[in-house]
């Protein structure tokens, strides 16, 4: 059995909110523990006014001298985990200083949550599986090259994909639209099969990532089964050939959406998110149908369009629709409509994720929605910066899978 | 006797003065410590479940952050229970502390809107400042005695 990953948790608020046993449920499940950095009441009024933010609520005082003594190396964590109540403006504040501080002037990975008392060890199992893996799997993430005969599977909410790499090439590839997991899976993993010219046997060492890791993991005897956080980005930077320095990886996906700040190949700080599909790939779909073309139509669509004429905000999906027919029933064009479709997708992520991670460019969008040149350029204006798309983008599940998986071949 | 509500909830101090003089002090059973290991300053003595912020609501709207729901689930009733109240504004974190400054600005707008007897002081910086302070208690607990037994 691997040693436990120690979770550092600084926090205001889950207790009285009953979701600390979420917390300690989802890590238990990564074989993680979650504990609380000790200190001592006198430094609690030192840590934060050493910090500089005055804030007022005694448990956010404490979660700033928890986080110094974190960087001070005064405790010792594998990873940090600061979590506080959604809709507190004060919290807010500190959970976005704090991760900074913290990505800043420490390797510690982290990650930030807010929590409602809705909040499931479910929801927050991927973020607590990609916090263990960057602390637990350092040595494989640091994998360069792709060596051998490998696949991986990329089983998402939309989609499933498959890819087969050699020696450092990428030789078959497998898509199909996401309708039962092992089906779709089966029939991915033929098609690139057929591609690459190779049997099920040549094949190496299997990776799997997506909603539907686990259980194609199970079927395949999957060497790797891992989530998408840790896999896309290293699968962004290795084809976007970035992985030394830092860069962002924005994958907006039909389900929700991973803003991911990168560091040589390693994710430092990154966001989940996915309220509303209005702010996801999910919406663009239904736009695409709405205007009779199919979802790869769409980008070249929208690039013709103006979007600032068609006032559009998916900031829910029933409304973003909403605002599609009537600008349709008003006589707007389809390219304008793709256009404001692509514009407002671009700005929900934008308002509601990239907002909390610090953005380095090159800015690498992937995902099949990275396709849709109208969203990849609505993405550029909002971040004013030209985005990386690198090839293979709608396979970056699968190509970081199979990158990784080779890291087993020879039992790394 | 009279149920007296103690803000911060978390002070034995105020608790034992409150107990001393023949009432009943309404709070949290919980002290400051001086090591804090738990997540927060003045973690629950028990389990709070997902429930609690849901019962919170009748205290705070939902839009209110769920951990001051929960902390008015377990503070509100007490408030509603209260015949009398201490508020010390700005203590030291060892005299008593309570982790959402959210909730503790509800709590105590809650009691000032009450109309019970309420003494509402600023903790001492001084040793003549305690003294006042203690004295303060003192008569103001010794007062509501007199009016109860009346």
């Amino acid at each position: 059995m691997t040693e436990k990953v120690r979770i550092a948790q600084l926090s205001c608020g889950p207790e009285y909110s009953g979701v600390q046993k979420e917390i300690y449920d989802a890590a238990a499940m990564v074989d993680a523990e979650v504990f609380f950095p000790d200190i001592a009441l006198a430094d609690v009024q030192q840590g934060f006014s050493e910090f500089g933010l005055d804030v007022r609520s005694p448990d956010l005082k404490l979660a700033i001298a928890r986080a110094k003594a974190l960087v001070e190396g005064r405790i010792d964590a594998d990873a940090v985990f600061i979590a506080t109540c959604f809709r507190c403006a004060e919290a807010a504040i500190v959970r976005n200083e704090l991760r900074r501080y913290i990505h800043e002037n420490s390797t510690l990975p982290v990650v930030s949550y807010s929590f409602t008392e809705r909040t499931t060890s479910g929801t927050l199992l991927t973020r607590m599986e990609a916090l263990t893996t960057i602390a637990r799997r350092r040595a494989l993430l640091a994998r360069e090259e792709q060596e051998g005969i490998t696949m991986g599977i990329d089983s998402g909410s939309s989609t499933t994909k498959a890819v087969i790499m050699k020696d450092n090439e990428i030789v078959g590839t497998g898509w199909l639209p996401t309708t039962e997991v092992l089906k779709s899976a089966d029939g991915v993993v033929e098609l690139a099969l057929q591609e690459a010219g190779l049997r099920f046997e040549d094949i190496e060492a299997i990776g799997t990532t997506g909603y539907g890791r686990y259980l194609i993991g199970k079927k395949y005897n999957a060497q790797l089964v891992q989530e998408e956080l840790t896999v896309n980005s290293k699968g962004a930077v290795y084809l976007a050939d970035r992985q030394h320095g830092s860069a962002t990886v924005i994958d907006i996906g039909g389900m929700d959406n991973k803003a991911i700040t990168v560091q040589d190949g390693i994710p430092g700080t990154f966001t989940m998110g996915g309220i509303c599909a209005g702010a996801s790939g999910r919406f663009l779909e239904m736009t695409a149908k709405r205007l009779g073309v199919d979802i790869t139509e769409l980008g070249p669509l929208a690039m013709k369009g103006m979007e600032d004429t068609v006032p559009m905000n998916s900031y829910c999906i029933v409304f973003g629709t909403q605002s599609l027919v009537n600008a349709l029933a008003e006589g707007s064009s389809r390219e304008d409509v793709a256009a404001a479709a692509c514009h407002s997708v671009a700005e929900q992520v934008f308002e509601q994720q990239l907002q909390e991670v610090d953005i380095k460019e090159p800015v690498i969008m992937v995902g099949g929605t990275s396709l849709i040149q109208g969203l990849v350029r609505a993405m550029g204006e909002l971040l004013q910066t030209e985005i990386v798309v690198p090839p293979y983008s709608q396979y970056i599940g699968s190509v970081g899978s199979a990158l990784l998986a080779s890291g087993f071949i020879r039992g790394e | 006797m009279v149920k007296v509500f103690i803000y911060p909830a978390t002070s034995l101090i105020l608790s034992d003065m409150v107990a001393r003089f023949g009432h009943e002090p309404l709070g949290s059973a919980i002290g400051i410590r001086e090591r804090i290991q738990t997540p927060g300053i003045e973690s629950p003595p028990l389990q709070i479940t997902p429930e609690e912020p849901k019962k919170g609501l009748k205290w705070a709207a939902v839009e209110v952050p769920s951990g001051v729901r929960g902390r008015m689930a377990v503070y509100g009733p007490l408030i509603e229970e209260a015949e009398a109240a201490i508020i010390i504004r700005d203590p030291d974190y060892a005299f008593g502390c309570m982790g959402c400054a959210r909730t503790n600005e509800l709590i105590q707008f809650h009691l000032r809107h009450k109309e019970i007897p309420l003494l509402d002081l600023a903790y001492p910086t001084s040793d003549e400042e305690g003294v006042g302070f203690v004295a303060a208690i003192k008569e103001f607990l010794t007062g509501l005695k007199t009016e109860g037994s009346a």
